[in-house]
């Protein structure tokens, strides 16, 4: 299991980053300003959500003249995803498994 | 048939096994049964009982599954909590009796399912997967 899906939810494990990043995912390519109108907190809390998501890969950014835009990452939930997917084939094993043993076991 | 069917708040897997419902339940709730097509493990099938099932560690990862048991209906039910690499989920075996035996569901649950609509009509596919982030984030630090 890949610790990429745990990074991912301890970095929107915190509600106003999730909104954040929601809000991007919702409403595309926006800059801080826009961000921070609307989050709820000042400038630079926002601006540390979105290093925090940065880092968790979950957003991109890039300069545009003077301001700075966040987009989200397309891939960024996959993680996600594996998890769903390795238990899925986790317990079609294990269900095999059983099935073996209960052949195996006593009336 | 054993049918894996994924979606975005839980992995169910059901099978029909041609054996009566009290061995599935044996099998599911006796430790040393369970160590031979599950996990190595100290459960025991109280409500409440805390346990851990146990595979080879991995890189990044010590192979220690902590768990809780919340519900045990003999011959019926049974669910114990899951938790491994900070998720918490649930895990719940449902046995139903049939012609040939038992029918056996086991549903993996870590997503869960009210928020699923508010993200409707979202830009991007894989945005179903934020619908249940809350309560799994719940179970984290």
């Amino acid at each position: 299991m890949p610790s990429a899906a745990d990074n991912l939810f301890k970095a929107l494990a915190d509600p106003t980053r999730r909104a954040i990043f929601e809000r991007l995912a919702r409403e595309g390519d926006q800059t801080v300003h826009a961000l921070t109108a609307r989050a709820g907190v000042s400038q630079p809390m926002v601006s540390k959500h979105l290093s925090a998501l940065k880092r968790a890969r979950l957003v991109r950014n890039r300069r545009k003249g003077r301001e700075t835009h966040y987009s989200v990452q397309p891939r960024a939930l996959a993680p996600l995803e594996d998890w769903i997917g390795h238990y899925g084939a986790f317990w079609q094993s294990k269900f095999d498994r059983l099935g073996e043993i209960l052949e195996r076991m006593d009336k | 048939m054993t049918t894996p069917e994924t979606s975005t708040r839980s992995v169910i897997v059901e099978k029909e096994f041609p054996h009566p419902p009290q061995k599935v339940w044996r099998a599911l709730t006796e430790s040393s049964l369970i160590a031979q097509w599950l996990m190595e493990n100290d459960f025991q099938p109280l409500a409440g009982h805390s346990f851990t099932l146990r595979m080879a560690p991995a890189p990044n990862w010590n192979g220690v599954i902590d768990c809780q048991v919340i519900a045990v209906e003999p011959g019926r039910t049974l669910s114990y909590t899951w938790g491994a690499f900070g998720l918490e989920s649930v895990v719940t075996f449902t046995l139903t009796p049939t012609d040939a035996g038992t029918h056996l569901r086991m549903e993996h649950a870590g997503f869960g399912p009210d928020q699923e609509a508010a993200y409707k009509g979202a830009n991007y596919g894989w945005q179903k997967f934020l619908g249940g982030l809350e309560q799994v984030v719940a179970g984290l630090d």
